[in-house]
């Protein structure tokens, strides 16, 4: 008989300490300081936004664990991360109705459904935004500018609609950078795109600091750095072709990079572990996917903005990308797969 | 096996309450069998067009049922299946040009889904696997059961459609005026999400009945 003392298992023998919600905090700890620069531009009303989207995923997340007789699940943090990418991804004067709608949405449709954390085909928080962007086209499309007088004491009563009542905009209304080039051809400075002293979504406006909590989580090898490398290569990149061939009708790269969500898309939200390839070939393919997509949807399609769909897109083929780039088992013969 | 498979396999002479009620509830071409899904995630964007179609696609329902079931002893069997869709077809045509005489905006926004009734594949599934079976009378119960079965999915996705996407009901505003409307619901993905939605509550009911 063995000894009580001689554990006989398979390998891995040596683990890190590192626990699903070890690696989630972390991440809340990376998208603080694009919260508080969130908060710092648009005010109170960005607050509100951010904080409803939380308490109404972490909330339906607990309802859904209790109705479904399971332990709540919401101490692994990633309630907590979708409620907060949602309330990133949202104007800051969104009526607080439709977050706490749209946070319920993301977990219940986006993650719950497949069957909880893991097991999610989308980034839920995107789910949720799509679902938005589809209801209440007008509503997410209404941009408050940056840096209003007064942000930190006056709550937009647009924020504060009556739930299912149409939101009346009050507050001084700003155009994002990529609706101005899109509609008007206005191009705006790469340098306060760079820094974020522009309108747009709660999250999106700064790129150096959104560049800064993706380089603390890739430090901590909490985040695969292929995948926003790849993205923001190939946006960079086919644009740069782009502007070369005509720079009177497309954007320059810079200004690719630095609108829009696309910063926010590629750190925090491709990155999901859950929605992104394995292995680093696949990852590559994705990343380049989105790029791909990211560029197409700016430059010919209807809508100023799509990181949101090419994600949601780049998630959907991560199966298939899995299935293709799968490495050979040492020894074997490669298969067809 | 469940309760529902042993009660049919096990009935040997149903009644003609039993036979309606099969359709309408137990064995809803919607929400149990989940068949013809095309026009019910097409057309159910608003209570009036949902209410339309289900009514139409009953008639043609009942009525090729009928004509099928009276000439099961005349068909044969080699083409079968053809001549199901010329008698459904010829129901479809008569629908198709009453529904114009009646009212041709309605005709417009149901557009092509009324032909599409040829092919709907509940219509067939009943030929199929019913009126060529089984006497005149009890065809014509099996798809007034089924087609009412079907008005009633259609008019739960339509309602619920219209009033969230819409903020009305048969076009008639019941929300205040600052209702903000969810456009996504009179989009085909709302219809997915509606269904999807209905067949969650009937399941559950389902399994509760199931174990109690």
């Amino acid at each position: 008989m063995f000894s009580k003392t001689l554990h006989i298992s398979t390998s891995p023998h040596i683990r890190k300490g590192v626990s699903t919600d070890t690696i989630m905090q972390n991440v809340v700890w990376a998208m603080m300081p694009v919260l508080i620069f969130a908060v710092f531009s648009f005010g109170i009303n960005a607050l509100l936004v951010i904080v409803t989207a939380v308490v109404s995923s972490v909330l339906t997340e607990h309802v859904l664990c209790k109705w479904s007789n399971k332990e709540s699940t919401i101490s692994d943090w990633s309630a907590v991360i979708t409620g907060i990418l949602l309330g990133l991804t949202l104007p800051p004067i969104f009526p607080l109705w439709m977050t706490f709608l749209g946070g319920v949405f993301s977990v219940a449709i986006g993650k719950f459904v497949f069957g909880g954390l893991g097991y999610n085909l989308f980034n839920p928080a995107l789910v949720g935004r799509a679902f938005l962007q589809a209801a209440f086209p007008v509503a997410i499309t209404t941009w408050q500018s940056a840096f209003l007088e007064g942000r930190f004491f006056s709550i937009s009563s647009s924020v504060l609609a009556f739930p299912f009542a149409e939101p009346k905009v009050d507050s001084i209304s700003g155009a994002t950078p990529l609706s101005a080039f899109k509609f008007d051809h206005v191009m705006t400075d790469s340098s306060d795109l760079a820094l974020g002293l522009i309108s747009g979504s709660t999250g999106e406006t700064s790129a150096v600091i959104i560049i800064l909590g993706g380089i603390y989580l890739i430090a901590r090898k909490m985040m695969n750095w292929r995948i926003p490398v790849s993205i923001l290569s190939t946006v960079f990149v086919l644009s740069g072709i782009l502007y070369l061939i005509d720079d009177t009708i497309y954007p320059s790269p810079l200004f690719m990079l630095f609108s829009g969500g696309l910063m926010l898309g590629a750190v925090f939200m491709a990155t999901d572990m859950v929605g992104s390839p394995i292995t680093p070939l696949g990852v590559v393919i994705y990343g380049f996917f989105i790029g791909l997509l990211v560029v197409v949807i700016r430059v010919w399609g209807g809508l100023p903005e799509g990181v949101m769909y090419a994600i949601l897109l780049g998630n959907a083929l991560t199966p298939q990308i899995d299935n293709f780039i799968r490495p050979r088992v040492y020894g074997t013969k490669k298969t067809k797969s | 096996m469940s309760p529902e498979l042993k009660n049919i396999a096990l009935k040997d002479a149903p009644s003609s309450t039993d036979e309606f009620i099969k359709g309408l509830w137990r064995e809803n071409p919607v929400f149990v069998q989940v068949i013809g899904m095309c026009p019910v995630l097409a057309v159910s964007n608003s209570a009036e067009n949902a209410l339309a179609m289900g009514l139409a696609t009953a008639f043609v329902l009942v009525m090729s049922n009928v004509l099928i079931s009276s000439l099961r002893n005349f068909i044969p069997k080699q083409v079968r299946i053809a001549t199901y869709i010329l008698i459904i077809a010829t129901f479809v045509t008569m629908v198709d040009y009453a529904i114009q005489a009646i009212s041709v905006d309605l005709h417009k926004s149901l557009g092509a889904f009324i032909s599409l009734i040829v092919v709907n594949c509940m219509i067939l599934s009943r030929a199929e696997a019913f009126a060529s079976k089984n006497t005149v009378s009890k065809s014509a119960i099996d798809g007034l059961g089924m087609g009412f079965g079907f008005v009633f999915a259609l008019f739960c996705l339509g309602s619920v459609r219209e009033i969230l996407g819409n903020g009305s009901i048969f076009g008639f505003p019941i929300f205040p005026e600052s209702y903000q409307e969810w456009i996504i619901m009179i989009l085909p993905a709302g219809g997915f999400f509606t269904l999807a939605f209905w067949l969650l509550i009937f399941n559950h009911y389902k399994l509760k009945k199931a174990k109690s």
